[in-house]
């Protein structure tokens, strides 16, 4: 199938791209745009690594197709960090032991920053649910528990 | 895990939509939030020669409030239903059915319509749209029908749209006052399909119930009302013993199915538990509420 | 820095390699990108047991897109199968127990029929992964299936079907060792136990597949693989010897790993397959594995079925273990006997056992193969003697927890010799450790034994099921043969290390860091660590057993007392002091009590660079580098005590955990923070084992769990409190005194889980012995009716 144009703006930048239909918006990104942060673990929506924020909320970039992503707003773990200085959240994760190998580290990163950014007051209890979305298999979650937890406390100011 | 070509063609109207499917159809596929279907596409597992993407079509997402009835749009996503007030205010059980739905990133994406026209056994809108009286509005080319949620599921992933239909509209009455809502699960993780599920809802006036609606997901092909188990408390009352008659006579009229999560038996065992758990909470909210 | 450096080991320091991980700047296999990359997509069998007649590969082959597609026949020739017997055990180890092992071969491609649902039977090359997938679709096959042999049962039928007509059976290796009389001591044992144990399939399913891309380069005819592999100087070893290059011009690299947990632990065909494609296409070559491909490719583990018979007296003494297992190993066996081996011997765990047999039979069946996950053996064999601890306690009506005070080896019986033999081929004796220690401080944690009983009672009259699980283990770490390492000062006084360690996760560039700093009295940052690349260490082993603490560190040391000796003669002769009267200090050496007299590593190292300027003493040959290989005498043993309470919904039959606690021992901890993430994430991959995940197959040996939709990995929503807490008692066997501890937390969730679930339903006298623990089946338990059990007029009385 022909190629189309796309363009969308990733992490504050406007970026044109050519995608055929079936690509994937997480292969767009890692393999048009070079943004390899973004991983892959199932493809069928289950461990959430590759989980982006889409137009401000979380989804999952291995069901959306990249010609789905034309006109949107996408951001990525490359636009966590402002230049040097690490994202709250970054360390936290690296504070906390919220990473091991690192692989599911985007997409827990990503889900995180939708869960609070949208929902300050959001409980313990919410955070353990919303975190679910994503899988881990090195830390146990404890860490990344705790992590965006304090995340959510910061955010709140308290 | 990459899924086979298609054409991809996004209309921005329904009746651009209409006229795609009248033209593509059977081997057209529609997408709506692609929670099911992009997995299923990307294990090649379905191969659609067009995929019709929904998802530019702003006169298919909305929840508008229709004096007795809330209106909502097939693709709204689960998450702006989850958001709504008036969703929350007026078809309470609609919001926790919705949190039940997968997780925060996939109610990001899927859709009230894609969820029902989808119809999986296990899914909670069609339970919970079945409990709640729902109706859903389809058009195709030629015109457009009201189907009632009753009418409307009718087998494993199977509803009576009809291959150049489009659901476009979800009717949901509001709830009457005095009523008490619950939607109760259980699955094997947070966010995963139920193993058993129970949608109640029931009005009360005093200590008389006047209406009481039950209906199940994952214990069947598609969603069961549970008709003796409301019988059973219309007859009865809310007594302890009443309810767990009700809850025993659900588990009786499932049609559960054994599966590498669960055996039939289990399922049967858990809409039990479920129906009395469901029956307990709904009648404590519509205590609350009278 | 001053003198006395703190040091760095025991230290939490931050991990050097979070900084790109949480920046989206790592790098693992499927981000590397090369110009005039290839794709690879595998075709793989749907059938468990097919003959090939005939696969037609011209319609793929003139797909769009598509450089190349093979099958087993076009690579016959070429490519020989990976070797059965590669991992052979030692000398010493056949000495001592008896073995009949005939590990099959595994090939690359079969050409003759397939064994698994999942093995390759032909490949495509093309222009992307969408087009290699496409391309797939074309090819047209002719296979004869043949009769599954789904079972261990099946496969040990006289009649059955072999699965590899070479070895003229299916079974790839036989084991059997005796201590004392072995089974003779059940005939006079007051009380003998029979039971039938199962543990069942599951997998070590790191959240990244595996993948391997390779580039050849002509002109030097050198070939550089990146693999997401645990092992890349086993790696680059077998790519050199198929493929007829010297190990040298082959590099293996793994960059950034997400995961391996045992599941990457050995070189699987599609390591050899890539780097053949990329040297015959000459050009770069990338394969990823998806996850459907993964959970049916990438190997599983346990599925082991136990029959234990045990003997022990009025006080619940345990006499004698009569163990005879079968490991159902799938078609084929890459770590060859290993598990089986490891299940012997580690049986008798922390108790004092005069008698004991075991014989084992690692059977070939038409599954994916089984190779060592988290804990390799123990998780399987624990399950069975710690349930069969459970039930001698019940015949007894003791306190399950009594009884295993009651068999314990005591402190003062350290160092303990077992009267067995490990892997490694020497006599195993438990180097330090004090087990009953670590079992009464996992009670405490949970309130104490008497209040555990307490509640336990009171909750029973108000109709709730509390129990208790425990789960004790020991654990042979730090295996050999060897890993290396080199070390080397350069000009600018910095430190530089290699070694042959492959990380997952564990943070070995931190680990290994801390431990050179702390050799050198120098300051971490001055310390560069490199891991998991041929290119900085001739030879390694790699990270797998929970090893690479002990052996790796071990490797630097042996490197750096090598070079010490040289910096030392030089450092004497410049400062013209005795080597006795100089110590390592401020970066470099100085005079003991002199402050002025000192010279830096900087110095040190421009000193004994080769050439006219150099100032070597006679004799001292240049340069400031060695490569040494560390071969330890034999594991270290950690261990550790489990205790959960959990209650068990009648109704649902739900098993909630309320506490999990682990006393963990794992000698001095490098770094405490590290470690103590090794052992949680292990304890929850052991929960999901004890309750969620599993790969289940039919009765035609069809894989029925092929996604995550049905294989369940435990979410933060799945994950109790746990409690680890850390009992440093050093090993004598090393310097530093490290054990390992990767695998242990792995080990004792699932029988902890079904111990106390059995013990909060005493009342029925319910016992489960297999795994995983089914809600369903934990609530048949209760009775058909799901709300009688709630009530508490109907409860049964409990015994005790």
């Amino acid at each position: 199938m022909d190629e189309q144009s796309i363009s969308l703006t990733v992490n504050g930048t406007e970026q044109n791209g050519e995608a055929e239909p079936r690509m994937s918006l997480a292969d767009f990104l890692r393999e048009r745009l070079g943004l390899t942060g973004t991983h892959i673990g199932c493809e069928h929506g289950v461990c959430g690594v590759c989980t982006v924020i889409c137009d401000g909320m979380a989804v999952r970039s291995c069901l959306m197709f990249a010609v789905q992503a034309d006109k949107k707003e996408i951001r990525t773990i490359e636009g966590l960090a402002d230049g040097d200085t690490m994202h709250p959240l970054q360390t936290l994760f690296s504070e906390q032991r919220a990473l091991q190998c690192g692989f599911c580290t985007p997409g827990m990163l990503m889900t995180a920053v939708d869960l609070v950014d949208n929902n300050p007051s959001i409980t313990p209890p919410e955070i353990k649910a919303g975190m679910s979305a994503v899988l881990c298999r090195c830390t146990g979650y404890e860490g990344i528990l705790k992590a965006v937890e304090a995340y959510a406390k910061q955010i709140k100011g308290v | 895990m990459k899924p086979a070509p298609f054409n991809y063609i996004v209309p921005t109207s329904i009746d651009e939509a209409l006229a795609l499917l009248e033209e593509h159809a059977p081997d057209a596929r529609l997408l709506a939030g692609g929670q099911s279907l992009v997995p299923m596409m990307n294990f090649r597992l379905s191969r659609p020669s067009h995929l019709i993407d929904l998802n530019c079509i702003p006169d298919l997402a909305f929840i508008q409030d229709n004096k007795d009835h809330i209106s909502i749009g097939a693709m709204t996503r689960e998450r702006t239903i989850e958001e709504s007030s008036l969703v929350r205010s007026s078809i309470p059980l609609l919001y926790e059915a919705t949190r039940h739905i997968a997780h925060l990133p996939i109610r990001s994406r899927g859709t009230i319509g894609g969820s029902i026209s989808n119809a999986d056994p296990a899914a909670e809108y069609p339970a919970a749209l079945l409990t709640l009286d729902g109706e859903m509005v389809v058009r195709s080319k030629q015109g457009k029908r009201q189907i009632k949620a009753s009418d409307f599921f009718k087998g494993i992933m199977e509803t009576a749209i009809e291959p150049n239909e489009l659901l476009v509209e979800i009717i949901v009455p509001k709830v009457p006052p005095g009523t008490g809502f619950a939607f109760v699960e259980i699955s094997r993780r947070h966010g995963d399909y139920a193993l058993a599920g129970i949608a109640a809802q029931m009005t009360l006036s005093g200590k008389t119930v006047t209406n009481v609606r039950l209906a199940a997901c994952g214990v069947g092909p598609c969603p069961i009302r549970l008709n003796d188990a409301e019988k059973q408390i219309i007859d009865d009352g809310l007594t302890e013993k009443s309810i767990q008659s009700a809850a025993k006579a659900a588990a009786l009229e499932v049609d559960p199915e054994t599966d590498l999560h669960a055996t039939a038996d289990y399922r049967r065992r858990l809409t039990a538990v479920l129906t009395q758990q469901a029956l307990l909470k709904a009648k404590e909210r519509a205590q609350e509420n009278n | 820095m001053p003198d006395t450096i703190p040091g760095y080991i025991g230290q939490s320091v931050p991990r050097r390699e979070d900084k790109r991980l949480l920046r989206g700047e790592g790098l693992f296999v499927a981000d590397i990108q090369l110009p005039n990359m290839l794709h690879v997509a595998i075709a793989r069998s749907q059938f468990p047991h097919a003959r090939i007649k005939d696969i037609d590969l011209s319609k793929a082959l003139s797909a769009e897109g598509v450089e190349l597609a093979i099958s087993g026949e076009d690579i016959l020739e070429q490519l020989p199968p990976i070797s059965g017997m590669q991992l052979a055990t030692p000398p010493g180890y056949q000495e001592r127990v008896d073995t009949d092992i005939q590990i099959p071969d595994q090939p690359l491609i079969p050409h003759e029929k397939v064994r698994f649902v999942g093995e390759p039977y032909a490949l495509v090359v093309a222009r992307n992964r969408y087009l290699a997938e496409d391309a797939l679709e074309l090819i047209s096959t002719d296979f004869d299936p043949l009769p599954p042999v789904a079972t261990t049962d099946k496969a040990l039928d006289e009649n059955a079907p072999l699965l590899h007509e070479k070895l003229g059976r299916n079974v790839a290796a036989i084991l059997h060792t005796k201590k004392g009389q072995g089974a003779e001591a059940l005939k006079t044992a007051p009380h003998r136990l029979k039971r039938r144990f199962y543990h069942h399939r599951y997998a070590a399913m790191p959240m990244e597949c595996r993948g391997v891309v390779a580039d050849y380069d002509a002109r030097t005819d050198t070939l550089t693989i990146w693999s997401s592999t645990q092992v890349v100087h086993w790696v680059s070893r077998e790519v050199a010897n198929s493929l007829g290059m010297p190990e040298e011009n082959v590099r293996c690299i793994a960059p950034d790993v997400g995961g391996g947990f045992g599941g990457k632990g050995h070189v699987y065909p599609e390591d050899i397959l890539v780097a053949y494609l990329a040297r015959r296409l000459q050009r770069p070559v990338k394969w990823i594995e998806d996850r459907h491909e993964h959970i049916l490719n990438s190997t599983h583990s346990r599925d082991n079925i136990y029959d234990v018979e045990i003997g022990f007296d009025n006080d619940g003494r345990i006499e004698t273990v009569v163990s005879d297992f079968v490991v159902d190993s799938g078609a084929y066996s890459p770590i060859g006997a290993g598990i089986a081996g490891n299940s012997i011997a580690h049986m008798l765990g922390p108790y004092d056992i005069p008698n004991y047999e075991a014989s084992s039979k690692i059977v070939l069946t038409n599954r994916t193969p089984n190779a060592p996950y988290r804990g390799a053996g123990r998780p399987e064999v624990g399950f069975a003697m710690e349930r069969a601890v459970d039930l001698v306690a019940n015949e007894l009506e003791l306190d399950p927890a009594e009884v295993r005070f009651r068999n314990m080896i005591k402190a003062d019986q350290m160092p303990y010799s077992v009267g067995l033999t490990y892997r490694d081929g020497v006599p195993i004796v438990y180097d330090s450790g004090d087990y009953p220690k670590a079992l009464e401080r996992a009670l405490e944690e949970l309130g104490g034994l008497k209040s555990i009983r307490k509640r336990q009672k009171d909750a029973l009259r108000q109709g709730r099921y509390i129990g208790l699980g425990l789960g004790c283990y020991v654990e042979g770490t730090g295996v050999g043969p060897f890993e290396g390492a080199t070390v080397k000062i350069d000009a600018t006084g910095k430190i530089v290390v290699a070694t042959g360690a492959c990380p997952q996760g564990q943070g070995h560039e931190t680990v290994f860091a801390q431990v050179t700093a702390d050799l050198w009295k120098v300051p971490i940052e001055d310390v560069y660590v490199t891991v998991a690349d041929t290119a900085h260490v001739t030879m390694g082993y790699g990270t797998l057993a929970s090893r690479s603490t002990v052996t790796a560190s071990g490797a630097i040391q042996l490197a750096s007392d090598q070079i010490k000796e040289k910096a030392f003669a030089i450092a004497s002769g410049i400062l013209e002091a005795g080597e006795k009267d100089l110590e390592l200090r401020d970066s470099g050496v100085g005079v003991k009590g002199v402050p002025g007299m000192h010279i830096s590593f900087r110095d040190i190292a421009t000193a004994a660079r080769p050439g006219w300027g150099h100032k070597r003493p006679e004799g001292i040959d240049a340069g400031l580098e060695a490569t040494s290989y560390y071969e330890p005498p034999t594991v270290t043993w950690a261990y550790a005590s489990n205790a959960a309470i959990v209650e068990v919904n009648p109704g649902t039959g739900q098993v909630l955990i309320e506490n999990y606690v682990e006393v963990h021992d794992a000698g001095v901890l490098v770094n405490p923070a590290i470690a103590d993430g090794q052992v949680k994430g292990g304890l929850v991959q052991g929960l999901g084992g004890g309750l969620m995940e599993e790969i289940t197959y039919d009765e035609n040996g069809q894989l029925l769990t092929g996604s995550f939709m049905d294989y369940l990995l435990p979410s933060a929503s799945d994950v109790p409190p746990i409690t680890v807490i850390h009992q440093e008692t050093p090993s004598p066997l090393n310097s530093l005194g490290v054990k390992g501890l990767g695998e242990g937390g792995a080990i004792a969730p699932p029988v902890v889980i079904a111990n106390a679930v059995c013990d909060a339903l005493r009342p029925f006298k319910a016992e489960i012995n297999s795994t995983p623990v089914r809600w369903g089946e934990v609530a048949a338990i209760f009775g058909d009716d799901p709300f009688k059990a709630t009530s508490t007029t109907t409860t049964p009385e409990m015994e005790k």
